[in-house]
């Protein structure tokens, strides 16, 4: 035990951020920009998350959905589910919140380069996994291909909208979209059915290819499963998993797959070490 | 080693001096069982008992704890709230010693619990062997009968003295503050050798393997009929957990007061046991079924934490095999039963 050392700050304690946007995306998910009020940088990785804490309310984690190569603001998707994010979703721009993290892993960056990036996104999926699309996007001489199958269970469910829209008009970058189910009086471009109903319409080099995969936990299965049929290692299959996150520094319990904590050692893994991890199923 | 003997006549006057001039938690009979509790007066203090209901833990990790205080208004504000008064925590046996020694490992690792750590830094531990192993324990099965060496001062009872070893600086100078000691000689080592051999016998569980060899049994586990048949019982009380010297799980919450203005985010033990413990706002549950959850703590207790921390989960005190209201919960008869299905 570290019994000489100065006590040091508690990891328990949040940094005070100021909401400098609050954006309606869909009917349960808004968007939030905000800004640490102390002036430093969040400082956070593509794949990373926060905990929030509305005070008086409690915490959540949330994943990060800008990518840190932007400015020294960043941004946070919320689905209204709880009693916390129905407390986060009632705030004005102004307003603040406690901001703990980054935490967690984020997507393996250095190992991406060179590589094509397939990224799977099923629904609220697409957030975290903006952060590392904008990066490849600032970045992106130094990355291959980057493909984005986005899956939802319809069109009204799309997130970023105006965001995809500029993503489709460029020539780097490949996207093909799908919804459960299309109501008749909506107008659909994209496919109809199972995101992985989109695998057989695109064509991949699987010696060249890394998968950032992230979306409700049934989809995994199904998406890995193509994913290997593609022929990508299993190695170069890389998930996000959502788990109860409560301390996000592997003291709580909450999280725990086996013996590795979301927190700390994921969310991002591969399917090479989660086919090795008996409680996540896959 | 700085070894000493005191007469139990004098110690009881030590104790008595020490109570008025510091806070002291010590074991305490509470018919028909035993508890820490603070002491106010020597004569309370009971050393030769089986074991507290709680383990000594609970002063390291308290059921509920305030992490941080926050203000909402004129602006807002927060600060830690991880503070911790000096004490002494007198009667801890050698196995809830081996599941301090874990819980250090835990919150003191890469990343450090600053709560944990105040308190830690803040007690004085005075631990003694057990005389009286309870018939639940298989601590001496587990190599966590003897004390590992992190006490400040350990007795062991020699009949009319106690035996004091001083670990600690801190320790020595309880010692010279407190206690009236001469130094041991040869002979009352070897009396304590023996005592501790005649003690080790008495304990009536016991693991049928070496301790570092539950990981491997479990890793042929997984799939057992075991768990399915334990957990079709589990009642998801939580009992084994909050019982257990190593359990730390905990769960964190915000609180307010009434005056809308001020509160604090504070934590309360949890346990993996609850059949909500891993479920997220979306409503999915990753750990959905008694059976699943059972196991959970198993593995926790008998590999991930040795893994982890290079602690076994499992101290051997027995307290999880009583509590259990459907007696499903102890970890020596799962362990023996899968081994035996190893071979």
């Amino acid at each position: 035990m570290a019994v000489g050392t100065e006590l040091g700050s508690s990891l328990f304690l949040p940094k005070l951020a100021e909401l400098l946007k609050v954006e309606p995306l869909s009917e349960k998910e808004k968007l939030f920009q905000l800004r640490l009020k102390d002036g430093s940088r969040l400082n956070h990785k593509p794949g990373q998350f926060v905990e929030v804490s509305v005070l008086g309310i409690g915490e959540a984690p949330i994943s990060i959905s800008s990518s840190p190569t932007r400015d020294d603001s960043f941004e946070l998707v919320v689905r209204m589910v709880g009693n916390l994010t129905g407390a986060l979703h009632r705030l004005q721009p102004g307003d603040t919140v406690g901001i703990r993290g980054p935490f967690g892993n984020g997507f393996p960056v250095s190992e991406l380069l060179k590589r094509d990036l397939l990224f799977v996104a099923g629904g609220i999926g697409l957030c975290p996994l903006r952060s590392m699309i904008q990066h490849a996007i600032d970045k992106r001489e130094q990355f291959g291909r980057i493909i984005l199958l986005y899956g939802c269970r319809q069109p009204a469910e799309q997130l970023f909208r105006g965001e995809l829209g500029e993503w489709r008009q460029r020539p780097d970058i490949e996207i093909l979209e799908s919804v459960d189910r299309c109501p008749v009086d909506v107008a659909w471009e994209g496919s109809v059915g199972v995101i992985t109903t989109l695998f057989p319409q695109v064509s991949i080099d699987p010696g060249k290819t890394t998968a950032l995969v992230v979306g409700p936990p049934v989809m995994y299965r199904f998406v890995v499963a193509e994913c290997l049929k593609q022929g990508i290692a299993k190695e170069r299959i890389l998930l996000s998993l959502e788990r109860r996150m409560k301390c996000g520094m592997g003291f709580c319990g909450h999280c725990q797959i086996n013996n590795r904590y979301v927190c700390q050692d994921g969310p991002v893994f591969s399917y090479a070490e989660l086919s090795r991890l008996g409680e996540a199923e896959l | 080693m700085d070894v000493f003997i005191t007469s139990k006549a004098d110690f009881d006057s030590s104790i008595q001096r020490m109570i008025q001039q510091n806070e002291i938690y010590g074991v305490k009979r509470k018919t028909p069982s035993f508890a820490f509790d603070r002491l106010v007066a020597a004569e309370e203090l009971c050393l030769d008992y089986d074991i507290t209901v709680l383990p000594p833990t609970k002063y390291l990790l308290p059921p509920t704890e305030s992490l941080i205080k926050f203000k909402l208004a004129p602006e807002p504000s927060i600060r830690s709230s991880a503070e911790a008064q000096p004490c002494i925590l007198i009667g801890i046996h050698p196995d809830d010693l081996h599941a301090i020694k874990l819980l250090d490992a835990v919150f003191t690792g890469s990343l450090t619990d600053v709560n944990y750590l105040a308190r830690r830094r803040a007690t004085t531990i005075v631990g003694v062997d057990c005389v009286n192993p309870w018939p639940y324990s298989f601590a001496a099965s587990m190599g966590t009968a003897i004390p590992p060496r992190i006490f400040d001062l350990w007795l062991t009872d020699l009949g009319d003295e106690y035996l004091v070893e001083v670990g600690s600086a801190r320790g020595e100078d309880l010692r010279k503050r407190y206690l009236k000691t001469r130094r041991a000689r040869e002979v009352d080592l070897r009396q304590r050798n023996k005592v501790r051999q005649d003690w080790l016998k008495k304990y009536q569980l016991s693991l049928d393997m070496p301790p570092q060899e539950i990981p491997k049994v479990l890793d042929e586990a997984w799939h057992s009929p075991l768990w399915e048949e334990l957990g079709q019982k589990c009642l998801a009380c939580g009992s084994c957990t909050m019982v257990c010297p190593t359990c730390i799980c905990f769960d964190v919450r915000d609180g307010i007061e009434l005056n809308l203005k001020e509160g604090e985010r504070y934590r309360r033990w949890d346990s993996c046991m609850f059949d909500g413990f891993a479920k997220v706002a979306s409503g999915e549950n990753f750990r959905p079924t008694g059976t699943a959850r059972l196991r959970h703590r198993l593995y926790r207790k008998g590999k991930y934490m040795l893994e982890r921390y290079g602690e076994l989960g499992c101290v051997g005190c027995g307290r999880c095999v009583h509590a259990c209201l459907v007696d499903i919960a102890s970890p020596v008869a799962a362990y023996n039963r899968l081994a035996k299905e190893a071979r």
